[in-house]
């Protein structure tokens, strides 16, 4: 090739690589998201939902600091790497101010990793593993949702009550089941030292043999079953438990499993009197509640999941945090996620300035039938706040920002 | 204590059923067309799907109902599969092997959008089957009426295709297919018409395994990738082509699964060893083992070669001064990016060269060595662990620890690699993907050193390579090396001596070359360079997880190799180019981007059968760029 | 000089005794025909020759070395050279390449990583493959070659390592017949030139007798006959075994 030919090509090249950096005006403020969306689509369909709402119902009221606010949406395709790698698109090439999302745990931490070295600020919407605001908490780095421990720990008195002895455990073999037993361990221990854990069962993540399982544990003879187990290997669980009277005269406590998305497909074989966490969308009166699930019933004419309200929630702290700080600033909008307070449709809640948690909670009660359908009874609402570890335990557990 | 060991058992002979009639329907397949069908758990989720929506329909409470929609299911899936077959496969059967592979991967995206949009995204838990709700009372125990009914269908569906195999001539037709498909050609036997029935039984079968489930299992969109592997191992264990041997293999694994779980936790010298956690991973340690000792199955046969499918090589294009122009050409158009370029598309690049690398890895054993991996994912990931572990449990520094990626990936490969040379064809490939799996659950279970599922967070290059242009400057130095290192080692004496062993194993063993040898340490490097791609990419995200070792990355070097021609060394780095940044670009602007990216590569799959190095090749040598190959 | 020497060889797959007690022996520059009807043990015979199979009992020596359960590839070390009955050559590679792909191994030139192949013990290989009549072809790819062609490059594949003895079962099989006398005159006048033992098995009665020095005859396993041509076809078992198994002399399998 000659010279002339040489220069032509990288004027090429150049002009290619500015219409792919995409230089725009900022009269948006724009949020990075991203999610599993393909990977747990029944959880996150509805949670995107919800965002949206909440970003329609932002820009409705005057939008913030004088300028719409846009969320621009990845599929991290539930792997880190390629969750990073959305992360710095979003960073680099939309100049997003901050980063909201994700779902699987590991996903979440490989975020608040890349959140720390980047120093972007990231509200972790639903990853549950205890690590990401304790032993790998970062200053970086704030989680909405109620993670393994809390919901773990709003279980536990209930279940102390029951004063049973022989406990079975059975939990998806991967960090969230395997902090969730632990920690249901260890708490049921400190509240009634004579428990025996006379079983433990560790299927894969979504490969139960649910038929085996059950037989396995009542061959144990258990008083009560600790469960953490959802979605397809809950409803395996529970038809194989059912079929063949495993739960009969055993408690069950189960977490999670009252959330729409894992109680909602059980349909009529919902298993009643099991102790749960989850979501009683149809029962909560609260106006804040009501407010957002007309809301949300009118605009998408559906009925709301937990998603839903995990996603509107983190639209939510998005906005007040924006509010509160004033500018797009990363640094000052740190400092303002530090015992940032606003509302939720469950509720105040604040992000703790000890560990970035928030005191989000979530709904402790027992599973019923109504109409063919599994609902929560006699729930209730459990405070984030009152279910978290001693702030020294929390201090020797994190390290320092 | 005898109660719970038969109830156990009769568990595991329930759990068998579903699983040989998946293994067998990919069995036949196979045996028939060589063609590793991938979507064959695509078919068996449309399976359960298809009885969710027909029970409901014939209405789920009367016993015809199920069993009518249960039927109708079957058979809709195994049209499905004839509609496959037609439009798809029939149009690459002459390519190079295994690049069907490629198009029924693109298939099991297209299936996963196409259902999520037509059933949606939540779970739907089957209804109880019509007449058989309840259960009946074993040695004290309650055992579900339709797991009874389930361990009959098993050995009468194995009964029927013996009848269909022994007792009539499309059997017979079949059965000389699975010895030798050229010989039904020259019988003068119409090929597609048979190919196609074969599809449908296969497909109806993987449709049946997934409707009799529908009152065991929710339908649900992960369904394809959890059945497709044990029906994989299933296949491989008993045998491929042998309808018996998968049967003796599910209730092989079946057994083992139920046993795992009856044991629970045993105490072995005062540490606790949960078999329940192992039922992760038994299936692919009983592989392992069966293949070491039996190479090629419990009831299998070694295959006959296969003629007329594989299209020879041409020779290799020598690394002469227009080549190393191009690539020259190549590094100076990269090292223009940081001046023009936004910061993303350097993040974007150091992805594409890190999967650059890792692909040419896989093609170097694909290729010139002649050894498919399935679970070549192994050696990447092993990079990434030994690279972070170095990091963080040894703190050495950033520099050093990388050094460990090479290292650890290729001790992987030496020692997984002295088992898999021993074998070939699909049961080496499957071997490999045993081996990757067993690390796999080791890293994934190993908590307290590898950080389990969570994996290691925290592994950022040291403070000189914190900028983004002078990391992509490093990453690319050290892809981009290894590529051409590789590249070299196929032209050298010791690539050749591979490509020997592969073109004729026979003769090179009679020109004193020790072909197992040479794939051994064929095998090694290939490990050490993916461990030194894992290691980038280590640093490249600053985080790392059990998926960087799990099957998912092992296909997408598939992929990546296939997409750019197994025939071409410039084949993977195209491929890993276009798959990468398809990827990237098509998951950003699209919500059903699975099924837009599968589609894509099925237009690229019918339409450049050699891969898009090997079309490219063609067209520049017809316009006269490149040199005509001697021919 | 006496390059091999066979004696009490004897392999029996479970009831078929293939080889019973064969003794012969091969000599510098001697081309040695062995014949026999089909299935009377000839390729067994060459299998446990270079490798491929283990005798049951039986001394086989190379130069006074033994070769008994000696792999293939070792046995080639010491100097046996190989064609097979259906050819096997390196079809990826060009005719010049294939070679020198021997002449690496013989040169002990195959653990580099960095050197080019392609341009090692170039020189060597056009020699060699000058020598076969195929220097003009050296640049196509063997897998497209004509079959007589083909049987030329292993013919200069086997001379790669200057082999002391060459094997050759059936060298000629799948050829026509005037290409089968062209191939076996050009293995004589090789193997004279370089003091080379051959042991061949052929159905072509017109190669056997055309080229072979000396005929050893095997029928059910047995040594029936030995002895220059004209000895051989005058012998009547042997005779007798041709016409009795009604194979023809052109047969082939
Ligand atoms: N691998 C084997 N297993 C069993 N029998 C064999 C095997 N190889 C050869 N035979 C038998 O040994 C005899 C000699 O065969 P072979 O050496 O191939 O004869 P030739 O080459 O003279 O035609 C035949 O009866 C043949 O069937
Ligand atoms: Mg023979």
């Amino acid at each position: 090739m000659d010279r002339r030919s040489w220069l032509k090509l990288s004027a090429a090249f150049g002009a290619a690589m500015f219409a792919m950096s995409g230089a725009q005006a900022q009269d948006t403020i724009k949020i990075g998201e991203m999610n599993s969306y393909k990977n747990f689509a029944a959880f996150l369909e509805p949670y995107k939902k919800g965002w949206e709402l909440a970003v329609e119902q932002v820009n409705a009221s005057g939008g913030l600091l004088g300028k719409k606010l846009e969320i621009v949406s990845r599929d991290d395709n539930g792997n880190p790497g390629d969750a990073v790698r959305m992360a710095e698109e979003l960073v680099t090439r939309e100049k997003v101010s901050f980063l909201i999302g994700t779902f699987p745990s590991h996903v979440g931490l490989a975020v608040a990793s890349f959140a720390k070295e980047k120093k972007v600020l990231f509200i972790a919407a639903e990853p549950l593993t205890d690590k990401i605001v304790w032993d790998q908490g970062n200053k970086y780095t704030y989680r909405l949702r109620a993670s393994t421990y809390m919901q773990t720990a709003m279980l536990v008195p209930e279940a102390a009550k029951l004063k049973k002895k022989r406990w079975a455990i059975v939990y998806p073999n991967y960090e969230y089941g395997q902090s969730a037993t632990a920690a249901f361990k260890q708490l049921m221990k400190q509240a009634q030292p004579d428990v025996e854990f006379v079983i433990e069962q560790a299927p894969p993540l979504g490969k139960i043999e649910a038929g085996a399982v059950a037989d396995a544990i009542a061959a144990a003879k258990p008083d009560a079953i600790f469960s953490s187990l959802f979605g397809p290997d809950l409803a395996k669980f529970v038809r194989e438990g059912q079929t063949r009277d495993l739960f009969k005269g055993v408690q069950v406590f189960n977490l999670l499993a009252g959330e729409p998305e894992y109680l909602d497909p059980l349909k009529d074989e919902a298993p009643t009197g099991w102790w749960v966490t989850g979501y009683p969308w149809y029962a909560i009166n609260t106006p804040e509640h009501k407010a957002f699930a007309d809301a949300y019933q009118k605009r998408f004419k559906d009925y709301p999941r937990l998603g839903s309200i995990v996603g509107y929630a983190t639209v939510q702290s998005a906005a007040a945090v924006i509010k509160k700080a004033g500018t797009l600033d990363t640094e000052k909008l740190v400092a303002a996620m530090k015992g940032l307070t606003h509302s939720t449709p469950l509720g105040n809640i604040t992000y703790r300035p000890q560990d970035n948690q928030s005191t989000m909670g979530a709904y402790v009660g027992k599973i019923g039938l109504k109409d063919g359908k599994g609902v929560m009874t006699d729930w209730y609402y459990a405070d984030g706040a009152k279910f978290l570890p001693s702030d020294a335990d929390v201090a020797k557990m994190r390290p320092a920002d | 204590m005898l109660a719970n060991i038969v109830i156990q058992f009769m568990n595991g002979l329930a759990g068998a059923s579903s699983l040989f009639l998946v293994a067998a329907g990919l069995s036949i397949i196979f045996g028939v067309s060589r063609i590793v069908n991938f979507a064959h758990g695509s078919l068996y989720m449309l399976g359960v799907y298809l009885a969710y929506m027909l029970v409901e329909f014939f209405g789920r409470s009367s016993i015809f109902g199920f069993w009518g929609g249960v039927l109708m299911a079957a058979l809709c899936v195994g049209l499905i599969g004839v509609v496959i077959e037609i439009v798809v496969l029939r149009r690459i059967y002459r390519a190079p092997e295994l690049f069907q592979l490629l198009a029924t991967f693109a298939l099991v995206l297209v299936i996963k959008d196409a259902a999520l949009y037509i059933w949606g995204a939540e779970d739907l838990v089957g209804p109880r089957a019509a007449g058989l709700r309840g259960a009946v009372e074993i040695l004290g125990k309650r055992f579900p009426q339709y797991d009874l009914a389930l361990i009959a269908i098993g050995p009468v569906v194995l009964g029927l295709l013996w009848l269909l195999m022994n007792r009539t001539r499309w059997g017979t037709l079949v059965r000389a297919a699975t010895q030798d498909r050229e010989m039904v050609g020259a019988l003068g036997v119409n090929q597609s018409g048979l190919f196609t029935g074969v599809f449908f039984l296969g497909a109806f079968l993987a449709g049946l395994g997934g409707a009799v489930q529908l009152p065991r299992e929710p339908a649900q969109l992960a369904l394809d990738i959890t059945v497709i592997s044990d029906a994989f191992v299933v296949v491989v264990v008993g045998g491929m082509g042998s309808i018996g041997g998968a049967f003796l293999a599910a209730l092989l694994i079946a057994q083992a699964k139920a046993f795992c779980i009856g044991i629970g936790d045993v105490s072995i010298f005062g540490t606790v060893f949960s078999f329940s956690k192992f039922t992760l991973v038994v299936e692919f340690v009983i592989m392992a083992v069966v293949l070491v000792v039996r190479p090629w199955g419990l009831l299998g046969k070694q295959q006959g070669t296969q003629r007329g499918t594989f299209m020879v090589e041409p020779p290799l294009y020598p690394l002469n001064r227009n080549f190393w122009l191009a690539v020259l050409a190549v590094v100076v158009l990269l090292g223009l990016v940081p001046f023009g370029g936004d910061g993303y598309l350097l993040v974007l690049l150091i992805d594409i060269a890190v999967f650059a690398l890792f692909a040419v890895t896989l093609h170097f054993l694909m290729g010139p060595s002649g050894m498919v991996s399935f679970g070549h994912a192994a050696y990447f990931g092993l990079g990434c662990y030994g690279a972070a572990l170095a990091l963080l449990k040894l703190k050495l520094p950033m520099e050093l620890a990388l050094f460990a990626a090479p290292l650890a990936g290729g001790l992987g490969a030496l020692v997984f690699g002295w088992f898999c040379v021993r074998l070939s064809g699909v049961y080496l490939a499957m071997l490999t993907l045993a081996f990757a799996q067993i690390a796999w659950s080791v890293i994934y279970q190993w908590d307290a050193f590898t950080g389990g599922s969570n994996g290691l967070v925290g592994l950022w290059p040291s403070e000189w390579l914190k900028d983004r242009t002078v990391f992509y400057a490093f990453a690319l130095l050290l892809c981009i090396g290894g590529i051409l290192f590789l590249w070299r080692v196929v032209h050298a004496p010791f690539g050749y001596a591979l490509r020997a062993g592969r073109d004729s194993a026979l003769r090179a063993d009679a020109i004193g070359i020790n072909v197992r040898r040479f794939q051994w340490f064929g095998f090694t490097l290939a490990g050490t360079f993916a461990g030194l791609a894992g290691g980038l990419f280590a640093f490249s995200k600053g985080s790392i997880s059990p998926e960087t070792l799990a099957v998912p990355r092992s296909v997408d070097g598939l992929v990546m190799v296939l997409l750019g021609g197994v025939q071409t060394l410039t084949g993977p780095v195209a491929g890993a180019a276009v798959f990468t940044w398809l990827q990237d670009s098509i998951a950003r602007n699209t919500e059903y981007w699975r099924a837009i990216l599968g589609l894509t590569i099925l237009v690229i799959v019918l339409a450049f059968p050699q891969g898009i190095a090997g079309f490219t090749k063609q067209v520049a040598t017809r316009i006269g760029v490149m040199r005509r190959e001697a021919a | 000089m006496t390059v091999l020497s066979v004696s009490n060889l004897s392999k029996a797959f479970g009831g078929v005794k293939a080889v019973q007690d064969v003794a012969f022996s091969v000599a510098a520059g001697e081309l040695l025909a062995l014949i026999g009807p089909n299935g009377a043990g000839k390729s067994t015979c060459f299998n446990m020759l270079n490798g491929q199979l283990r005798p049951d009992s039986g001394i086989v020596n190379l130069l006074g070395r033994s070769l008994v359960g000696m792999k293939p590839r070792d046995i080639w070390r010491l100097g046996v050279g190989r064609t097979f009955q259906i050819t096997a050559t390196f079809n990826s590679m060009t005719v010049r390449e294939n070679i020198q792909m021997a002449l690496l191994s013989h040169h002990n030139a195959l653990l580099s990583l960095w050197k080019s192949a392609n341009e090692m013990y170039l020189d060597e290989a056009m020699v060699l493959l000058d020598r076969v009549g195929m220097a003009d072809q050296s640049e196509r790819p063997c897998g497209i070659l004509a079959y007589g062609d083909i049987k030329r490059v292993e013919l200069a594949i086997a001379l790669a390592n200057q082999p002391k003895l060459l094997l050759m079962d059936e060298p000629t099989a799948g050829m026509a017949p005037n290409e089968r006398v062209n191939l076996m005159a050009l293995t004589a006048r090789l193997a004279r030139q370089d003091n080379i033992a051959v042991l061949f098995t052929e159905h072509d009665m017109d190669v056997v007798f055309a080229q072979a020095d000396r005929i050893i005859v095997l029928n059910r396993g047995r040594l029936i006959a030995e002895g220059s041509p004209m000895e051989v076809r005058a012998n009547p078992e042997v005779q007798a075994v041709y016409l009795g198994s009604g194979v023809t002399y052109a047969g082939g399998h």
